[in-house]
């Protein structure tokens, strides 16, 4: 391959069908002719439920509408696209949806055929079960225990995060467009990079700057298309939304954003060590940044597996307090009504939670306010059990033993509650993250399924 | 000496999940000039932090004086995982209000 002085990525949207990319930024990217369109389309940060329930939480238009400009767009071009953590999740499944929604566009829009490339990152339970009993360590993350066989053993699915490496392996092949399961964020920018002959601490660092599309520049609005422009030499990103710019302090401002430190990120493969990077704005809407390393990983690479097991079902009751004498006593309303579920449920498994807006419903312990004098409460009930009848029952003996609460000086004995409906409501089983660990590997492609097949007419 | 609030020297102050674990606190100031006299009063620091948000000191993974960004990041590990049963703010972004009303000590 022939040595690039630079290569253009854009991207549109930090989450890929979330919230709908905005078209005018897009359009005005594409007229600068990128060399890639990248674009992730997951998260954990939805919490483990979709994760563990195999859903996505995107709306199916929204997703349809995001991959449908990037494909009309990557392909009248003739250049590749990635798409990592399909679906939300990045499970099979996802894949498999977006897969067929990119070969239901390539028909609709009448788009030659080209060659479409996907890839699984979902890991038996099973396998890590067996890998744990060989005895691999499969380290914890984030002052996490290193995985044990009971807790993988409580897990429904588990995913792994993906570095350059599949990318990497079906851009190779000749994918011209790539589905991705469950991948590191920066690795869908880092991969095209990286096989084009970029030097990898920029390669990682322009996937790093990238992934969020927007947030790195100012004024904030987000799902605005940017243009990442790497050279041998630096790392360029430029806003393409007509009102905003990319700017020394945005940029350097997105490098804390959803992490804990902002000097390093971990991918599979390495570390990128962003301590010494230093920004200069190249033009108005423009940010260079230079100095990045990448730290490669001695022995052997670790990759990420993210898991979720699934609790029970789940049922959801409101109700809201307006005598102030209750209000002052809510601890003892929601002892009263736990008491009522705990003598139904007396040795039965389930849950019941109470959030009270109002006092502590947003922030739980962290809540420093203690002393607040609200006129009026929200309860939110959320009872767990393992069937749905049972947590149908949890939620509303906890929601209608509010109604009930036996306090010694209650004036409104007709009912110490208010609903908007006498009713509790479905919602989402409950999970729970049972993995955010590492497992060493020898091959970084071992754990995907590689995958290529044709759309278009 | 005047105290001024860190709402009004900040241009963001946010809270958001880093991984499923943690919850991480950016505080970007609005000028370096302000950043300075943040950082030299010493109104945020590992301790003032945890204490406001009444959390032994085990729970603050992190706290950096990001100098290229003029910010203040901290994080804390979350008693369980995001999402789980209890929990009321799956992408912990709410989290940060407490630190808008932190009474910072100014040189006049």
């Amino acid at each position: 391959m022939s040595k690039k002085e630079q290569l253009k990525i854009l991207c549109p949207n930090g989450h890929l069908g979330f919230a709908p990319s905005k078209e005018e930024s897009f359009w005005i990217g594409v007229e600068e002719k990128p060399d890639y369109y990248c674009c992730d389309s997951g998260s954990n940060d939805i919490g483990p439920t979709p994760l563990g329930a195999d859903q996505s939480v995107s709306p199916y238009e929204w997703q349809v509408h995001d991959l449908e400009m990037l494909l009309v767009a990557s392909r009248k071009q003739g250049v590749p696209m990635l798409i990592g953590s399909s679906g939300d999740t990045g499970s099979n499944s996802r894949v498999d949806m977006y897969v067929d929604i990119i070969k239901k566009l390539a028909e609709k829009h009448n788009i030659p055929k080209f060659k479409l490339g996907y890839f699984y990152s979902e890991v038996p339970v099973e396998y890590v079960i067996q890998k744990l009993k060989e005895g691999v360590v499969i380290e914890g993350l984030d002052g996490r225990p290193n995985l044990t066989i009971e807790e993988a053993e409580a897990t429904d699915r588990i995913v792994a995060v993906a570095g350059v490496h599949p990318f990497m392996k079906l851009l190779d092949m000749g994918a011209d467009v790539i589905i991705g399961g469950r991948s590191s964020d920066p690795c869908i920018f880092a991969a095209p990079a990286l096989r084009e002959g970029f030097p990898e601490a920029l390669s990682y660092y322009l996937g790093k700057v990238m992934e969020c599309a927007s947030f790195c520049a100012e004024p904030y609005g987000a799902k605005e298309t940017i243009i990442g422009t790497i050279t041998h030499d630096e790392v360029r990103v430029t806003a393409m939304h007509p009102k905003q710019r990319c700017t020394v302090e945005s940029v350097a401002a997105h490098a804390m954003y959803e992490r804990s430190n902002p000097f390093y990120e971990h991918v599979a493969g390495g570390l990128l060590d962003m301590t010494n990077c230093s920004y200069r704005q190249y033009d108005e809407k423009t940010c260079a940044i230079t100095g990045p390393k990448f730290i490669p990983t001695e022995g052997q690479i670790k990759i990420k597996l993210e898991g979720a097991g699934k609790i029970g079902e789940r049922y959801i009751g409101i109700a809201g307090i307006r005598d102030p004498y209750l209000v002052a006593n809510v601890d003892k309303v929601i002892e009263w009504a736990k008491s009522q579920v705990e003598e139904r449920f007396k040795g039965r498994e389930h849950q019941v939670h109470f959030h009270v807006y109002g006092k502590n419903g947003v922030m739980g312990d962290l809540e420093p306010m203690n002393n607040a004098q609200p006129h009026e409460l929200c309860i939110v009930v959320e009872g767990i059990a393992p069937t749905k009848e049972e947590a149908y029952e949890v939620a509303m003996i906890g929601s209608r033993q509010l109604f009930y609460a036996r306090l010694p000086e209650v004036k409104g004995t007709a009912g110490t509650a208010a609903f908007i409906i006498d009713e509790v409501f479905p919602a989402s089983p409950a999970y729970r993250w049972t993995l955010n660990h590492v497992i060493p590997v020898n091959d970084p492609l071992e754990l995907f399924q590689i995958h290529m097949t044709e759309a278009g007419v | 000496m005047k105290t001024v609030k860190l709402v009004d020297l900040a241009k963001v102050i946010r809270s958001k999940n880093a991984g499923p674990d943690k919850i991480t606190f950016d505080i970007i100031f609005n000028s370096r000039e302000n950043y300075e006299a943040v950082k030299a009063s010493k109104a945020l620091t590992p301790e003032t932090v945890t204490k406001l948000f009444n959390v032994p000191m085990e729970r603050l993974s992190d706290f950096v004086e990001f100098d290229p960004a003029c910010a203040i990041k901290f994080t804390f590990y979350r008693t369980s995982p995001s999402g789980s049963p209890g929990d009321g703010d799956v992408f912990g972004c709410q989290q940060y209000a407490p630190l808008m009303d932190v009474e910072i000590p100014i040189q006049e």
